[in-house]
């Protein structure tokens, strides 16, 4: 058996004249955490229908543990979904919920019994057996939708924006407790979200999504540290963005020119002339001084505090550089620089430590 | 302004109680008045209280009745119910043309449905459309004897309460949240199971609906057996007119009514228990 529960080989997918999934391919290993991100309508949830067989491809294949499932219904496939608005039988107490699944495979009672406690035990909501899902709460529900699909035993567990019905709180709980159940049932799980923070934060390996195609494939630090595109850098987390000009190429550096400015920069092997580069900064990667701080301001930009929003662990800071640009740095508490309470229209200088930049050409935006 | 928008509300509310109150309440009562009265044959009633019509529902002849009645009504029902609920379910999945399909469904009902009851004959009649079209497609060779026969009248009651069996089951699967069936599917029921232990339960608001609509009129509806039937007082709807036109035995007809409304009041209570706890069910998907 191939260690890949899951694979996707050139899946292309019209509705109408729109192409929402443009030859999509990849693998699902066994046992990981695995997360489809995308803003809305970039065809994430139109790929777990397909795998869960709602729809059908218009060309390529799926496999499900080494065996094409390309046309078979969801019946018949041994996946199990957790649904965005959790779908729970409004007319069946959670027991009988969770025994839905187990039932359809005809389970001798006495297993279904010892299953289904077993499953609501693992969320928590072993005493709530008899409750109709009109009785739970958001979060309980969300639960009982986990534990009907997981009760299968599915090799691996489709998951559709599954917290995103739920108040920042339990989602962040959910977000601790669906991470351990994975690990505890140790199968493979697919999370499809919109949400970042969410995405970087389970996952053991990230698929971006854009426009039906994937942009890139990596864990969640590859994915937020190396965005191979503007896109990805964009769509992951703040970035800051410095049209860049190339001076001259290095044995190990890049002599180039940002606002104004000449920086020596980490060499990257694809680097050449012809292209226009950006050079991409994180906002905690930038650190602002106050005039009076620094004397050597020859690798820093000058800048006026725009905006200064507390955030209780960080400062976030908006400055307008002389070229209009606006940057946006989070300041960290620390001992080494205690002073963060910058005032609006304060004059600063601005840098970031040479290397934690990234680097893109026009070419890939 | 405030006194006329006042004046108007007053005005609606009122006549709307008074037409209630003088076309609903007060024939009821009287029909209750008259079910407890004496039969006279010179006056119609005697004004004298008894409990002797009521008596009456229990001779053999009407027992009789009620039962072949129920009979009918339910092997009506039952029809009406397996035609309407596929049909129903095709139509509220249908994405074009599902709401020319409702109107069509309600256009005969601008035409007088006694008309309608005596176009079936005309089908049915034995040198009738129906007939005609089968010898000639040598399916037969003697016309069917249709008309006039149980069979018949099954047909016109099916023919005529269709509509009010459709209309309910309609409202209630376009209601049904076809996510619930995705997850069926998803953790593996077949269309079978999928029917039963999801569509089922979750449509029985419809369905008791239906059949509150059908069961009820195809038990009083006497003009259908009167035209369609051989047989006399095939329904209670029957008997009610018989008693009031034929035998002029008011009291005894008021006290047949009375039962059909009290059996009536108990399947709207039935319906009522069923639509609340349902009701209770379908909303919970939405909230939190």
């Amino acid at each position: 058996m191939s260690p890949n529960v899951v694979e996707f080989r050139h899946i292309v997918k019209q509705f109408q004249d729109h192409r929402v999934l443009n030859d999509i391919s990849f693998e699902v290993k066994a046992g990981e955490f695995l997360t489809l991100l995308g803003p809305s309508g970039c065809g994430k949830t139109t790929l777990l229908r397909i795998l869960s067989g709602f729809e059908r491809p218009d060309s390529g294949s799926v496999f499900i543990n080494g065996r094409d499932v390309t046309v078979l219904a969801p019946q018949e496939r041994h996946v199990n979904t957790v649904f965005q608005s959790y779908a729970l039988f409004p007319h069946l107490s959670v027991f009988d919920n969770v025994a839905f699944g187990l039932r359809c495979k005809r389970v001798s009672k006495v297993l279904i019994e010892q299953q289904v406690v077993n499953a609501l035990r693992m969320v928590k909501l072993e005493g709530l057996l008899q409750r109709k899902p009109h009785q739970l709460s958001g979060g309980q529900q969300q639960r009982v939708a986990v534990a009907r699909a997981a009760v299968n035993n599915p090799p691996v567990l489709l998951l559709d924006e599954p917290l995103s019905a739920l108040d920042y709180r339990l989602r962040k709980a959910m977000r601790i407790e669906l991470k351990q159940l994975q690990m505890q049932l140790g199968i493979s799980f697919i999370f499809v979200t919109h949400d970042q923070e969410e995405a970087l934060s389970m996952s053991d390996r990230l698929i971006v999504l854009h426009e039906g195609s994937v942009v890139q494939i990596g864990t969640p630090r590859e994915i937020y540290e190396e965005p191979t595109s503007l896109q990805v850098a964009q769509f992951i987390g703040e970035v800051n963005i410095f049209p860049t000009q190339l001076i001259a190429i290095g044995e190990h550096t890049l002599d180039v020119l940002i606002e104004g400015k000449q920086f020596l920069l980490k060499k990257r092997a694809s680097v050449t002339y012809k292209q226009t580069l950006y050079t991409l900064v994180r906002p905690e990667d930038i650190k602002v001084w106050a005039l009076n701080e620094v004397s050597n301001t020859d690798r820093m930009l000058r800048g006026t505090i725009e905006q200064v929003i507390y955030k209780g662990a960080t400062v976030d800071l908006i400055i307008r550089l002389a070229s209009k640009t606006r940057i946006a740095s989070t300041q960290f508490f620390n001992e080494d620089d205690e002073k963060l309470d910058f005032e609006v229209n304060e004059s600063v200088w601005l840098h970031w430590i040479p290397g934690w930049e990234v680097m893109l050409s026009s070419d890939e935006l | 302004m405030m006194n006329s928008k006042h004046i108007l509300r007053w005005f609606s509310i009122t006549s709307v109680w008074l037409w209630l109150i003088l076309f609903a309440l007060v024939p009821a009562l009287l029909v209750i008045l008259t079910s407890f009265l004496h039969y006279d044959a010179n006056e119609l009633v005697r004004w004298q209280l008894t409990w002797h019509n009521y008596q009456r529902l229990f001779d053999a002849q009407y027992l009789l009745v009620f039962w072949r009645s129920f009979l009918l009504a339910s092997v009506c029902t039952g029809l009406c119910l397996i035609i309407a609920y596929p049909f129903a379910y095709f139509l509220a999945r249908l994405h074009q043309g599902k709401y020319l399909l409702l109107l069509l469904i309600m256009i005969p009902f601008w035409t007088s449905s006694l008309i309608r009851t005596y176009a079936i004959v005309a089908i049915l009649k034995a040198k009738g459309v129906l007939n005609t079209l089968l010898i000639y497609s040598g399916l037969i060779e003697k016309p069917l004897s249709i008309l006039y026969s149980t069979p018949a009248v099954l047909i016109g009651l099916v023919y005529s309460l269709l509509p009010f069996m459709i209309l309910p089951l309609y409202a209630s699967i376009e209601k049904l949240d076809r996510r619930l069936i995705d997850a069926a599917r998803d953790l593996g029921a077949n269309r079978i199971r999928i029917f039963w232990h999801v569509m089922l339960p979750l449509t029985l608001p419809g369905i008791m609906g239906g059949l509150l609509l059908v069961l009820l009129p195809a038990m009083s509806l006497f003009y259908i057996p009167d035209i369609l039937g051989g047989a006399r007082s095939l329904l209670i709807g029957n008997a009610i007119a018989d008693q009031f036109l034929s035998a002029h035995n008011w009291p005894v007809g008021s006290a047949v009514s009375m039962l059909l409304s009290a059996l009536m009041i108990l399947m709207l209570l039935l319906y009522f228990k069923i639509n609340k706890t349902q009701t209770l069910l379908q909303s919970d998907d939405l909230n939190l």
